[in-house]
């Protein structure tokens, strides 16, 4: 009986080393894929690369003022954000400068926000809420320019264009410390 | 319970607005109240009707054939109160922007029903047609990419279960005064499923990365367009894209066809309705970046890139709007979890942190997924403090709630992975309570 038991876990053996080796023979290394993915067109890369770094890298052409961007905001953005930036329903724009170490913080673009690029790129790909993607490039840039003008951190003359908002410098642009690297 | 005394108690003056609870929020715990009682006592209004024929009569629906079959089942009817309970912060003029809460209080186990999954929109629910979506992954790589959803269904896939967690949960916690809320209104912002889709290091690999890439921005195809900056490391490690949520395709609200999950990061980054991932030398400091999700502490400086989620858990039951049922034996039941892996033990406290029981976990325990605990209790019927405590694999121990609200800026409504106390009073109700 021992000798049968010791052929039978032999033919196991060899069946199951036999599956192995089948399975092996199939099997591709872990990470790889079938390479489906098709070559992006230049069209559709552009279409959709509409995000914009502090560096101020693929702002479009044109520019506004903060007297053409009052005009816009009126129009597209004071339902929701207030006269002026005041806030309510949506968000305040303007003021609180000064206030984040206080009992009573107020974080708007103004005090809060440490780069004017990402104001663009925010107003630009989701506002107004119900229409997004429907401002032309100079209303973006003015309007903007109209938000930092309200915050004292521009003035009124002061044009908003692919060179010159990357250079704005913001009140809290000092005020992140960058926890990227803490896991 | 009744009803009128805890929107008294609710909508306290001394609350900022914020924290009140908006009508239809209101409307759902006086529907929910009579059915969660019933959940800790085990005799609610349920067994109280049945109570008075039980015995006496056959009752109706073994004495005459039920319904056919449905290509879609759904819960009980018995059950429509377990719902989740949505907090609009801007219903007006955005209806589809704030979140819904996921009803933990009425759950157990670990996986969330799909159509209970908490919602986070920043522009609603968009009705992605699978035909048309791609997702584009360009930038610092050799080869841009398209990828359709069919295509990435034809990859090896993975299964994995993971919790998603919004990095505002329990953000209705840290106002001035305890709110009288159920669990999941208080932390109904996190969910688990069983996720099954592409490692996302596969797709990486076939775009080519460029050596000076360090960082992705991902954005989804919702009308915000929600955009995100992610370490590149990440998203070689154990990033997903998701295809399906809970052995289905992902839900409209969970990001169909197709969503980004980073396990263990705050759910913002989870970028739904994924359509772009761009591959950059630095981050893009995108709104929700910058003036979202970054934690304000006293000194005035913000916490930015604050990803990965603390180790956290509650006690789901006994819980706010359950009501005892007089001295006796009772399970004390919750869910904890750790955005850096695996929880390694959760310690109950009932006399408000004075002393400390282990807890059993539910096994199979997983990294950066859900665990059950639970723990017999028997309740003498005086004032009880239960609270909870979570610690992790890699050492880290769940704090208290004075030792976080000292981290930050009374303003800081992100990342509150605080203990949760709940006081069980003399009279069996159940008060949400600070200490």
């Amino acid at each position: 009986m021992f000798i049968f038991d010791r052929r039978v876990f032999a033919l196991l053996s060899a069946f199951l080393l036999t599956a192995c080796a089948t399975a092996d023979s199939v099997s591709v290394p872990l990470g790889k894929g079938p390479g489906l993915g098709e070559r992006a067109t230049a069209t559709e890369i552009a279409l959709a690369d509409i995000s914009i770094p502090p560096s101020g890298e693929g702002l479009p052409p044109g520019g506004g003022d903060a007297r053409a961007g009052v005009k816009v905001y009126v129009a597209k953005c004071q339902a929701c954000h207030g006269e002026k930036g005041a806030g309510k329903p949506a968000d305040a724009l303007v003021g609180g400068i000064g206030s984040l170490s206080s009992a009573s913080p107020v974080r708007t673009v103004g005090s809060y926000w440490p780069y004017a690029t990402t104001l663009f790129d925010y107003t630009r790909r989701a506002m107004p809420t119900t229409a997004p993607r429907s401002l032309t490039s100079d209303e973006v840039y003015a309007v903007t320019a109209y938000i930092l003008y309200l915050n004292g951190i521009i003035g009124e003359t002061h044009a908003l264009n692919a060179s010159t908002l990357p250079a704005v410098r913001m009140p809290n642009r000092d005020g992140f410390i960058d926890h990227s690297r803490i896991r | 319970m009744n009803v009128k005394k805890i929107n008294d108690r609710v909508d306290d003056p001394g609350v900022p607005e914020q924290w009140q609870m908006k009508d239809e929020r209101r409307a759902f715990l006086a529907r929910g109240v009579a059915l969660t009682a019933g959940l800790v006592a085990s005799a609610g209004a349920g067994t109280a009707r049945a109570a008075d024929t039980a015995s006496t009569e056959i009752p109706p629906w073994s004495k005459a054939p039920g319904t056919p079959m449905r290509a879609y089942g759904m819960p009980s009817r018995f059950e429509e109160p377990v719902k989740r309970v949505a907090a609009t912060g801007y219903a007006k003029v955005s209806p589809g922007t704030g979140s819904s809460l996921t009803p933990l209080q009425a759950l157990e186990g670990t996986i969330t029903p799909s159509g209970l999954h908490f919602e986070r929109h920043h522009s609603g629910v968009p009705d992605v047609d699978p035909i048309r979506h791609r997702l584009l992954i360009h930038g610092l790589v050799r080869n841009p990419l398209t990828f359709s959803a069919d295509a990435l269904s034809r990859y090896p896939l993975i299964t994995r279960t993971w919790f998603v967690e919004c990095a505002g949960n329990s953000a209705r916690n840290t106002g001035p005064k305890p709110l009288q809320v159920t669990c999941g209104m208080l932390h109904g912002l996190v969910s688990t499923s069983e996720w099954t889709g592409v490692p996302l290091s596969v797709l990486l690999e076939e775009a080519g990365v460029d050596a000076s890439a360090k960082w992705l921005l991902a954005e989804g195809a919702d009308s915000a367009a929600m955009s995100r900056s992610i370490p590149l490391d990440k998203a070689l490690d154990d990033a997903m894209i998701a295809l399906y949520q809970n052995g289905e395709r992902i839900r409209p609200e969970q990001g169909y066809p197709m969503r980004l999950l980073l396990p263990g990061w705050e759910g913002n980054m989870n970028v739904k309705w994924l359509r772009q991932l761009k591959l950059t030398a630095g981050p893009h400091h995108t709104k929700d970046e910058t003036s979202k999700y970054s934690d304000l502490m006293p000194d005035g400086k913000s916490q930015q890139f604050t990803f990965v989620l603390g180790v956290k858990s509650t006690i789901t039951r006994p819980s706010f709007g359950m009501t005892m049922e007089g001295p006796g034996l009772y399970e004390i039941s919750g869910m904890a979890w750790s955005g850096s892996g695996r929880v390694s033990r959760v310690e109950v406290s009932t006399d408000g942190g004075a002393t400390w029981a282990a807890a059993s976990l539910q096994g199979p325990v997983l990294s950066k997924a859900v665990t059950r605990f639970r723990l017999p209790w028997e309740w003498n019927g005086k004032n009880a403090l239960l609270q909870s405590r979570a610690i992790d694999e890699r050492g880290n121990v769940q704090p208290g709630r004075k030792a976080w609200t000292a981290m930050y800026s009374t303003e800081n409504r992100y990342h509150n992975n605080a203990i949760q106390t709940w006081s069980v009073n003399a009279d069996g109700s159940i008060a949400n309570v600070y200490l």
